[in-house]
């Protein structure tokens, strides 16, 4: 092995297709969007150089602004949700349900494996105020309150769309975090009971930090995913009410492709690519030091 | 070590043979061809909206009637692509230079502008002209044209339509309320039917076009024809005073809860549906609405029970109520490469039939000339007809003149308007600020 390993040829025969094709399928795109920030134009009139213009807009630009804000305070909101609710779940399935957790396992992973424009189009059912009256309106109503229209203001239709995608994926996160705490070997939890640890202090002294690494992995997964949300916005409020829940990957696509702006779509591209970057440095180091001083 | 030499040798042979492979690949998928073809079209591609089925079947029916030898020597292809697609994927033939023989001019003029003046859009007017043609077209239409597409002949008018208000006459009678002929006379019979329990109008905030159709109402009616080309041109903003009043006077309409509720969740079917089923005593809408009006499955109030009226007049204004919004529908254009001598056929046949086909068959108004007399399926058809015929200055609608974003910006915030979310200072604020490219 380590002669096969050590050959420059062996290296190349194995690494080569697959550095050739993410080469040409990530970073050539990566790098020709790199280009297109600087420039101005459409696929009509052409591209002409704009030099750092389209930065200097993008420093200005309130709907930029908004958008990052937006895209912040969802990502934050629901990989805490996502993390934390597939975390408890996990723990129930291992703690409390234990050998009977496939169904309620297969059942809560659902909604991972369905489209998400049916799932938008479930909750905007739900919580739909007109034509009909959507079933949380009509429990509203059965206890005395008003019909909300859940979508007509951007504060709820944010909590709904936090709720969908909580909903949506927690049972993915569920499943992930069950690998890594069934890995937890079961004379380390036995020797805690018998210290005395047993429910939340064995989870916060024994369970926690051993789950550690995988939990750290989930949170990157997560805040990634949902820093670069796309389809469950487009197919739950399409960024309305007005802008109001426009993430920054939304208001690129509108302004490459509705506006035909790809040059300063391309920079608001740019900007997300930024902000994924180093919002996974900082977990990764603050998970490193975690990990060291567990 | 010879050995070896020739092995390094080799590796960097290889290596750089996969290089100069891996660019070509990469050239070649990334470059596309850049010319389209250039021979002579093999058929008459139509591509347009998959919303939009009235033109495609007319075409159709065309291509099987009275177009058939047009038809035999190009045949008809019809080609979909959802609205919401359709400015992108036109960017993207246009790139190529790869425009069909027809295709659905872009959501905003501007974008069929942008591919005029690139010189990827036939000049209709000298192509019509040299076709002997040019007379099947209504001069409302073509003045309509005109005024979108900066005095250029652009665009086939598939579609003519006017705007203004349908409403039940039945609810009207029930309720004793006369067809307003000023804006305060509107509002008081909004008023009554709102306290009598009737939904005085519907409209989709989810398209928020319908919406935003009732500022520039207001604004033709209260400062004049030339209220929206003042914007412009430049010499005024929206957010001057006259232009924010429009704004608030449909923002009290929702304030007042006029368009019943969850405007902002009500889409186009959802509000024609609550009309034509009498859920609601008026709804603003295009002529294109006749086709549902005149549809029995659809109209469960009947066809006699529905009335047309202009926006009404707003007193002490500028503009009057005769002057109706119109436009041409999704306007359907003709690229430049593509039109030889059998697309102009095609072009000659459709400019002498479409009008009476479109009519007779699907009773969708068109701006082609209605050469074989059909008669109107209902009253409210011939009203609408004749105000067409008779309408001596028409006008255009909000967005006409704005770029895609301003447009965009404009209709998602309209249902904020009217639910009160957004005040109509900002309304105009975010409208001027896309507008001014900010």
């Amino acid at each position: 092995m380590h002669r096969v390993l050590g050959d420059r040829r062996a290296i190349a025969i194995l690494l080569g297709p697959a550095l050739l094709v993410y080469t040409l399928i990530m970073l050539v795109p990566t790098v020709w969007s790199l280009g297109y920030s600087f420039t101005q134009g459409n696929s009509i009139d052409g591209f002409t150089g704009n030099g750092l213009g389209n930065f200097s807009r993008l420093l200005s630009d309130q709907a930029v602004h908004d958008a990052l804000w937006f895209t912040l305070k969802y990502a934050v909101v629901v990989t805490a949700g996502q993390v934390v609710a597939g975390y408890l779940l996990a723990l129930l399935y291992v703690f409390f349900l234990k050998r009977a957790s496939a169904l309620i396992r297969t059942l809560v992973f659902f909604p991972v494996v369905l489209p998400t424009v049916a799932v938008g189009l479930l909750f905007q059912k739900l919580f739909q105020v007109a034509p009909q009256t959507g079933p949380v309106n009509s429990l509203l109503n059965a206890f005395g309150l008003e019909s909300v229209d859940f979508f007509g203001s951007a504060g709820s239709a944010f909590w709904v769309l936090v709720v969908m995608d909580i909903w949506r994926s927690m049972g993915f996160y569920a499943v992930l975090l069950f690998a890594g705490l069934v890995d937890i070997p079961d004379e380390v939890l036995e020797s805690a009971r018998l210290d005395g640890a047993s429910g939340l202090r064995l989870i916060r002294h024994i369970v926690l930090p051993l789950s550690l690494p995988v939990l750290m992995s989930s949170l990157i997964f997560s805040i990634n995913g949902t820093l670069k949300v796309f389809d469950s916005v487009v197919a739950l409020t399409n960024g309305g009410p007005g802008s109001d829940t426009t993430p920054l990957t939304l208001y690129m696509f509108q302004t490459s492709f509705t506006y035909s702006e790809y040059g300063y779509g391309s920079t608001i591209a740019l900007l997300l690519t930024v902000v994924c970057l180093l919002v996974s440095l900082a977990v990764y180091r603050v998970s490193r030091r975690d990990i060291t001083e567990g | 070590m010879p050995h070896r030499t020739i092995r390094a040798r080799r590796t960097r042979l290889t290596l750089l043979s996969a290089g100069v492979t891996s660019l070509a690949v990469l050239a070649t998928a990334c470059g596309g061809n850049g010319g389209g073809t250039s021979a002579a079209p093999k058929d008459f591609t139509y591509l347009s909206v998959t919303e939009n089925t009235t033109t495609r079947t007319a075409l159709t029916t065309l291509s099987k009637g009275a177009c058939t030898t047009e038809n035999a020597a190009l045949p008809l292809k019809v080609e979909t692509v959802p609205q919401a697609s359709l400015d992108q994927k036109l960017q993207l033939l246009a790139g190529q230079n790869a425009l069909p023989a027809q295709f659905a001019a872009g959501n905003a003029p501007s974008l069929t502008k942008q591919l005029a003046k690139s010189g990827k859009v036939a000049d209709l007017e000298l192509e019509l002209q040299r076709l002997g043609v040019l007379d099947q077209l209504e001069p409302a239409a073509v003045s309509t044209i005109k005024a979108l597409y900066g005095g250029k002949l652009e665009a086939l008018p598939y579609e003519y339509n006017i705007e203004g208000i349908f409403y039940n006459k039945k609810i009207f009678k029930e309720n004793g309320i006369a067809v307003p002929g000023t804006w305060a006379d509107l509002l008081a019979a909004s008023e009554k039917l709102n306290a009598e329990g009737v939904q005085p109008l519907s409209a989709s905030g989810q398209q928020g076009w319908p919406l935003t159709r009732l500022i520039s109402g207001y604004l033709y009616r209260s400062l004049g024809p030339d209220a929206l080309d003042k914007v412009d041109s430049g010499a005024a903003k929206l957010t001057d005073p006259p232009y924010v009043k429009a704004a608030e006077e449909i923002a009290a309409l929702g304030q007042k809860g006029y368009f019943g509720k969850g405007v902002g969740s009500i889409d186009y079917d959802t509000a024609m549906n609550q009309f034509l089923t009498g859920k609601s005593a008026m709804f603003y809408m295009g002529s294109w609405a006749l086709a549902n009006i005149s549809d029995p499955k659809q109209n469960k109030v009947g066809a006699e029970n529905v009335g047309f009226m202009p926006f009404p007049a707003v007193t002490g204004g500028a503009g009057s109520a005769d002057q109706y919004p119109s436009n041409v529908g999704l306007a359907i254009t003709l690229g430049s490469k593509n039109f030889d001598k059998k697309t102009g056929a095609w072009v000659s046949c459709i400019a002498r039939n479409y009008g009476s086909t479109a009519l007779k068959d699907h009773g969708s108004i068109s701006g082609f000339k209605v050469n074989t007399p059909v008669k109107d399926a209902n009253e409210v058809t011939t009203t609408v007809r004749r105000t067409i015929s008779s309408s001596q200055q028409n006008v255009l609608w909000f967005e006409a003149l704005f770029s895609t974003k301003a447009t965009t910006v404009s209709q998602t915030n309209a249902a904020g308007l009217v639910t009160g979310s957004v005040s109509p200072q900002q309304f105009m604020e975010t409208v001027q600020g896309a507008l001014a490219g900010r």
